[in-house]
């Protein structure tokens, strides 16, 4: 289905000089800094608005209740926003909502992006060929999740599905909530939750004893210590626990989860044998890091190199350009670091861009030594909290032996601990031989888990041969039938 | 102030009445029903895990089209949204 020949030749979309792949906040501070420079510019994102993840909005015309407060620097977004609004009015700039690019190519006369647009009624997919001299990539990141028994019950969430639920659709999809893993996100998603009047408790798998030492890369960025203390107060105005060193280690219940088993937690991580607690719970959130969304960049053939945990992210240099002169790369793709560190990364992305294409030296509109003094602040942030916030060793023990790993194929910890057993030894060897990570979501909800149990100490950069689902009959515009996607 | 307008479709014969701008998988929560497809080998119950398009657990039979992602699809007016077992390919 990928072949050439099944492709139609000629680009169909707007003329551009710069495609920008992700409305997230990378995406949107690339494109705002070179729309003002006046560089013609279109932005693609799957979502049905501008925002991505960390500023989801619901889509144009709604009339869900306003979402303001559960978001963060709306200031910047809107800017943003009026900035791309503005160069679309004066026919500058184009945005397509809705747009699943799904593989890329490049060649003498730029990048050539393989989209499928899905923003009318299902059953009118179409192919959609554009094509640029410049490719910004913004593509983001996505939640990276534990198996433990039970997690496959409806009412079990990525703390980021419970986030996307509530900003985007406006719905809070429990009233007693447990969200549990590791990390910062935690905080704004029980936040989220709790003002909208759930009942949240908060299970963080780390000792915040593991923060202190890392608290002078904090008092650098004072944007993050307002932030943090902001959600503190939160926290203690809903009467929001955060247990430290525990974790969710079993959800219950006939259809639907109705009690998780949260555990204290030894210093490896593993669940302290009786000191186990059942609540009752209707939804549970679990977020264990982010997974940076490489397809297209590997597509593409951007080198890569180790990020803030040690696991996969694009190489950029100065102007964020890739080891592909023509791709610059933006945002969680370099290194998971949160939307502050997106937006400069972004902008300077943007600026590099505008100094290659546009002739005119006033054109620029951003100061990149100072943008780069930020990021360098921010990366060390970005480190100092991935160290904060590992994976701890022991999780393995609250698996059973009946436990999906991977949700699509629905394959026990049995089948994949058989596997290594027999002599598998990484994420991709555990796959051949057992079907992990091969259904509809390609390994990106399970990889970690498998690589993990494998014995791999970081989470592989999985290659794809397509990003994005592609209806059959969407490819060459043949017409009828294709049901299938794959 | 726009008048909200009551808006809904229905899921496997029931009315699910909607906000504008919501999901089908949003719509589906918010009216109590967790779960909308039984996976190929254990039958098992499922519905929107990530919430943003990535993990495919949430698939739904919509007009007649399965495989479709409840929290990527826009709830529309009168549409027909049906639960999908296994593979999806027998139906609609």
């Amino acid at each position: 289905m990928t072949s050439a020949e099944r492709r139609p030749s000629m680009p169909d979309g707007p003329e551009a000089e710069v495609l920008v792949v992700g409305g997230g906040p990378a995406g949107l501070a690339a494109a705002a800094t070179m729309i003002e420079a006046g560089l013609r510019v279109t932005v693609i994102d799957s979502g049905l608005a501008l925002g991505g993840q960390f500023w989801r909005h619901p889509p144009d015309g709604h009339d869900l209740d306003d979402t303001a407060h559960l978001h963060h620097d709306l200031a910047t977004y809107r800017e943003f926003i009026a900035t791309i609004g503005a160069g679309v009015a004066r026919g500058a700039a184009t945005v397509l909502l809705g747009h699943h690019v799904w593989s890329l190519t490049r060649g003498s006369d730029g990048i050539t992006l393989f989209v499928v647009d899905r923003s009318g009624p299902v059953g009118t997919e179409s192919e959609r060929i554009l094509r640029a001299a410049r490719l910004v990539l913004a593509t983001g990141a996505h939640d990276r999740p534990l198996p433990f028994p039970g997690w496959d019950l409806p009412g079990v969430y990525t703390a980021g599905g419970l986030q996307a639920l509530l900003k985007g659709g406006g719905v809070r999809a429990g009233t007693r909530v447990v969200v549990g893993g590791t990390g910062p996100f935690l905080l704004p998603v029980a936040t989220g939750l709790a003002d909208a009047g759930a009942s949240v408790v908060v299970c963080e798998a780390n000792d915040p004893r593991r923060w202190l030492g890392h608290l002078p890369a904090a008092a650098r960025l004072p944007g993050k210590a307002g932030e943090g203390v902001g959600y503190a107060a939160r926290l203690l105005r809903h009467r929001v626990p955060v247990r430290f060193g525990s974790a969710v280690v079993e959800a219950r219940g006939a259809g639907r989860v109705e009690e998780v088993v949260i555990a204290r937690l030894d210093r490896a991580g593993r669940p302290l044998p009786g000191r186990a607690e059942t609540m009752v719970a209707d939804a549970v959130g679990i977020s264990w890091g982010f997974q940076p969304q490489l397809d297209l960049a590997q597509t593409v053939g951007c080198a890569l190199t180790s990020g803030p945990d040690g696991s996969p992210v694009v190489a950029v240099d100065e102007w964020q350009r890739s080891s592909v002169g023509s791709v610059s790369v933006a945002g969680e793709l370099c290194g998971v670091g949160g939307a502050a560190l997106a937006v400069d990364e972004g902008r300077l992305a943007g600026e590099g861009v505008v100094r290659e294409l546009s002739p005119d030296p006033q054109a620029s509109v951003v100061d990149p030594i100072r943008l780069r003094r930020r990021i360098g602040r921010q990366r060390g942030f970005a480190r100092a909290m991935a160290q904060a916030h590992p994976v701890p060793d022991g999780w393995v023990d609250w698996l059973r032996e009946d436990t999906s790993v991977c949700r699509c194929e629905e394959i026990s910890v049995l089948a994949v601990r058989s596997a290594i057993a027999e002599g598998a030894s990484d994420a991709r060897q555990v796959k051949q031989l057992t079907r992990a990570g091969m259904g509809w979501c390609q390994g990106r909800m399970c990889t970690q888990a498998v690589a993990c149990l494998a014995g791999e100490s970081t989470v592989p950069a999985v290659e794809r041969l397509a990003a994005a689902p592609v209806p059959l009959g969407v490819l060459g515009r043949s017409g009828t039938g294709g049901e299938g996607q794959r | 102030m726009p008048e909200p307008t009551t808006t809904s479709f229905t899921f496997d014969g029931d009315p699910i009445e909607f906000v504008r701008g919501q999901t089908v998988g949003a719509a589906l929560i918010a009216s109590g029903r967790l779960s909308w497809r039984t996976t190929r080998h254990a039958a098992a119950p499922r519905g929107v895990f990530c919430g943003i398009g990535v993990c495919f657990d949430c698939l739904v039979t919509v007009d007649g089209h399965p495989n479709q992602r409840a929290c990527l699809v826009l709830a529309r007016d009168n549409a027909t949204i049906a639960t999908q077992e296994g593979e999806g390919h027998d139906l609609g």
